[in-house]
């Protein structure tokens, strides 16, 4: 583990909703029936990774032109623009801003001479979706290496006019320069020439050294920042066009519920445009205030089934699983030496049960789209994180083809997993449809709570057996729904056995920040701490007993050195820790919580994280991260849980679910170790696996109570 | 439906629309003053707070009947020109946002709280804004922003030069 490149790791299987079907599909005619089939024959070519293509010179050539095998591309106007086109999409990561730290370091431009262009189906290059912390490790480099490419090719140029060798030219402040005793210099738009200039990368652009690094590895403000405090961003939901409707949807009383019969006469009395087709009701209206009334206003009839509840779910999940098959063929099962002998005949035994519960991502912008026709043209705005994902489900909805549609991600009030599908779409381009005009369709926050999806809960099984001196020798792990994210160990242990098992879920569930990692790390790391203590040895020593991975000990050892581990504590004071290591990055994290054993009131007072994730890019954004982990990971730990009861959400208002507060936040330490020599690693998730463990050992620590659900103290802690 | 006049950013309008509307929806759907956020539509989050008489409200659940006499500041009108206030120039600098969803009603929030109290303590910035919620979790940052902008007000109020 100690060589762990990117290529080495598999990508996370997001295993939901990748393979979810439309959500609808609507009776279209005859007519655009043999459309559709007349287009079925398109084939799609599959991309070649690390193959880019770059285009220079005037005016941009239409996407058919391009090469088919691009993956990212850069173009320079003659105006010395620099236009970055990208299929990641941003929202809240920050990536608009480090992915032009990139391209201003390898091009050598200023920062503010980049435009990125990001998650425009039609004008950016194919991408999968942003997701898995994949956009520093992947789109970072891959951009660094077009803006390197570009860079060499313009010295090029310039040698080229000069007549001189270019071994004398170097690049800066976008222009290049001869020696500079020559004092000669010409500007890269100078260079285009009204040229139309195409460049491929090959794998020997050299790319500038992780330690001579001058705009990557520093911290920079959001590019745009002026527009968020001013107001002035357009999201999702703040988009509009001429002549645009609202749009409202009809749902289910409950979850599996079937419409037997709507009338939507008043709806169109009050001057909505009605819908209904299959099991899709909805209206659009000129105001949202109209469209709820014409929603109220329509009579429809549901048959309800009997749905299973928020009180029986753990008892569900492991009736429901799927002994020995995993449902998503990802094979999520590891097996090494002999679990049952080396459990019998271990010194001590434990045996435990973790639990996590659904929650739910509630991002502060609902899902969003508007949606506009034009013939069988299709344009959709909308916050999701695979654009090119929910092209194809809208392609599939309306049996277009795929190049008929266009879907564009304006920067999106955050998404956390949650936005990986494209109902909203489908459901404004429905409406707009019908409506003859452009409808934007903006989910209610109960919407949001009730038919988006939500992070798988689970229930984890550890067995474990370890020799006096602290060894373990032996490692049984069952996760039951939540996922095979993070469910190997990364402490050495001879003898193994770890499965996933799928189960069929009572509710809607799908990728969150971290994915099953957060419920992993928390039954291993947990379970770690209750073999510390039963072996009376201090948790931290455990630990690096039995860890041999240099990364993960080093960010052991100076988070616990930041924290002061090993002081001693008062009444009611108590110290935890976990970490591990999950999407090419490495966490520890210290939790200090203070247990008043009266009142049951638990606060989180300290936490502090040491993060490893190669070379970093942007330093004050990274911590931005970290902490933002740690506070979104709080709600999580201590009190989010989704309740249900017969395919209802029970708590699905923001007034119902509570989520981490001013008040709620702990003082947060964070320590950056930088690998200049390492890649770079993405860190939007990892950082959040250790804070749910490390508060839960830390109440152990201060009370002597071990809890061992997610959320831990939903209702305080109750007296044992 | 009536016809109702609003006094916004120094700028007055009348727009037509049912008394019990939303302020937010009016705000968003008839003037196009997309900066305040729909995030909960019942005063839990935050993200359409806008300044009315100079308090913090959230426009979700403020009637625009009840507003017709009076001033209402939304994130739109804080800046003077492109010359921010010096709270937006904190956040800014402060980093103070992620996906910046929130950062319109957290601005508006700390505006108001700056005007009512120009040197609040850090657990006081804390309860005052413990109402506008921030899911990427940049709560820290926040209060820095606040803090740092409460500096410069001060000092630019004790140079007779205060906005």
């Amino acid at each position: 583990m100690s060589d762990r490149t990117p290529a080495q790791v598999p990508l996370e299987p997001e295993r939901y909703e990748l393979r979810a079907a439309a959500p609808y599909r609507f009776d279209l005619d005859r007519r655009e029936f043999f459309k559709f089939l007349g287009a079925g024959l398109l084939v799609v070519s599959a991309l070649r990774p690390a193959v880019v293509a770059q285009e220079s010179g005037g005016g941009r050539q239409r996407r058919s032109d391009l090469p088919k095998e691009i993956d990212a591309w850069l173009h320079i106007g003659e105006d010395g623009k620099v236009t970055v086109y990208t299929g990641k999409v941003e929202m809240g990561q920050n990536i608009r801003t480090s992915l032009s730290q990139a391209v201003a370091e390898e091009l050598h431009v200023p920062i503010d001479k980049i435009e990125m262009v990001m998650g425009d189906t039609q004008l950016t290059p194919f991408d999968m979706g942003t997701f898995g912390s994949r956009t520093t490790p992947t789109m970072n480099l891959q951009l660094r290496k077009v803006a390197a490419a570009a860079r060499e090719m313009l010295i090029s140029l310039a040698a080229a006019q000069w007549q001189t060798d270019r071994q004398h030219l170097i690049a800066a402040d976008g222009k290049v320069m001869d020696h500079p005793q020559k004092n000669r210099s010409v500007e890269y738009a100078a260079l285009m020439q009204g040229q139309q200039l195409t460049l491929t990368v090959t794998a020997d652009t050299p790319l500038m050294p992780g330690a001579s690094w001058k705009v990557a590895g520093q911290s920079a403000l959001k590019v745009d920042g002026r527009d968020f405090v001013m107001g002035r961003h357009r999201y999702p939901s703040d988009q509009k066009l001429p002549d645009m409707l609202y749009g409202r949807v009809l749902r289910p009383p409950s979850f599996g519920a079937t419409l037997l019969s709507v009338d939507a006469q008043a709806a169109e009395q009050m001057g909505a445009t009605a819908v209904h087709d299959g099991n899709f009701v909805g209206v659009a209206a000129a105001s949202t205030e109209l469209a709820a009334a014409a929603i109220a206003a329509i009579h429809a009839e549901w048959k309800s089934e009997p749905q299973p509840s928020s009180k029986e779910l753990f008892v569900y999940l492991r009736k429901n699983a799927v002994e020995g098959k995993d449902l998503t063929g990802d094979g999520d099962r590891y097996d090494v030496g002999t679990v049952d002998q080396a459990l019998g005949s271990a010194n001590h035994r434990l045996q435990q049960t973790y639990t996590v519960a659904y929650i739910a991502h509630t991002p502060l912008e609902p899902r969003a789209a508007l949606a506009k026709w034009d013939g069988d043209n299709l344009t959709v705005w909308t916050g999701t994180q695979r654009p090119f994902g929910v092209r194809g489900q809208l392609a599939e909805a309306f049996r277009i083809p795929e190049d008929q549609v266009r879907v564009l991600v304006p920067d999106t009030g955050s998404a956390y997993g949650g936005k990986h599908t494209g109902e909203t779409a489908i459901e404004a381009a429905r409406l707009a449809r019908a409506a003859k005009r452009p409808v934007k369709l903006v989910w209610s926050r109960e919407e949001e709570f009730t038919w988006a999806y939500f992070r798988p809960a689970g229930v984890i099984d550890v067995t474990s057996g370890v020799r006096s001196d602290g060894t373990i020798t032996a490692w049984d792990f069952h996760n039951y729904n939540s996922g095979s994210a993070g469910i190997r160990t990364y402490y050495e242990i001879p003898n193994q056995r770890i499965v996933f098992h799928a189960t069929n879920s009572p509710l809607r569930q799908g990728s969150y920040r971290a994915l099953a990692a957060t419920a992993n790390h928390f039954a291993r790391e947990s379970h770690m701490d209750e073999m510390a203590h039963a072996l009376k040895m201090d948790p931290l020593a455990f630990r690096l007993k039995n860890l041999k991975d240099e990364r993960l000990r080093a960010v052991f050892e100076v988070a616990a050195k930041q924290f002061g581990w090993g002081k001693s504590k008062t009444a009611g004071q108590g110290f935890g820790m976990g970490g591990g290591y999950e999407k090419l990055g490495n966490i520890a994290t210290f939790a200090e919580v203070n247990v008043n054993r009266k009142s049951g009131d638990v606060k989180v007072v300290r936490v502090v994280s040491a993060f490893e994730c190669g070379a970093i890019v942007n330093p004050d954004n990274l911590r931005n991260q970290i902490e933002g982990s740690n506070v979104q990971g709080l709600g999580g730990a201590l009190f989010e849980a989704i309740e249900f009861e017969d395919g209802k959400i029970l708590n699905g208002r923001m007034s119902k679910y509570r989520v981490p507060r001013f008040s709620d936040v702990p003082a947060l330490g964070t320590v950056l170790l930088d690998r200049k020599e390492l890649p770079s690693a993405g860190a939007g998730e990892c950082p959040m696996v250790g804070l749910a463990p490390a508060v839960a050992n830390a109440i152990f620590d201060a009370s002597g109570v071990r809890l061992r659900s997610l959320p831990l103290v939903p209702d305080g802690l109750k007296a044992s | 439906m009536s016809t109702i006049r609003l006094a916004i950013n120094g700028k007055s309008y009348t727009v037509d629309a049912e008394p019990q509307t939303s302020l937010l929806s009016v705000l968003r759907e008839q003037l196009d003053l997309t900066g305040s956020k729909y995030g909960c539509g019942e005063g839990q989050c935050g993200a359409c707070t806008v300044l009315i008489d100079g308090k913090a409200q959230r426009s979700c659940v403020t009637k625009v009947g009840t507003v017709s006499q009076k001033q209402i500041t939304t994130i739109e009108g804080l800046a003077s020109g492109e010359q921010l206030h010096p709270v937006q120039e904190a956040f800014l600098e402060a980093a103070a946002m992620q996906c910046g969803y929130c950062t319109s009603g957290m601005i508006m929030s700390a505006v108001a709280l700056l005007q009512r109290n120009p040197a609040p303590k850090e657990s006081e910035i804390i309860n005052f804004m413990d109402g506008n919620i921030c899911r990427c979790g940049t709560y820290p940052r926040i209060v820095t922003a606040i803090q740092k902008a409460a500096k410069v007000m001060a000092s630019s109020a004790g140079k007779g030069a205060g906005r």
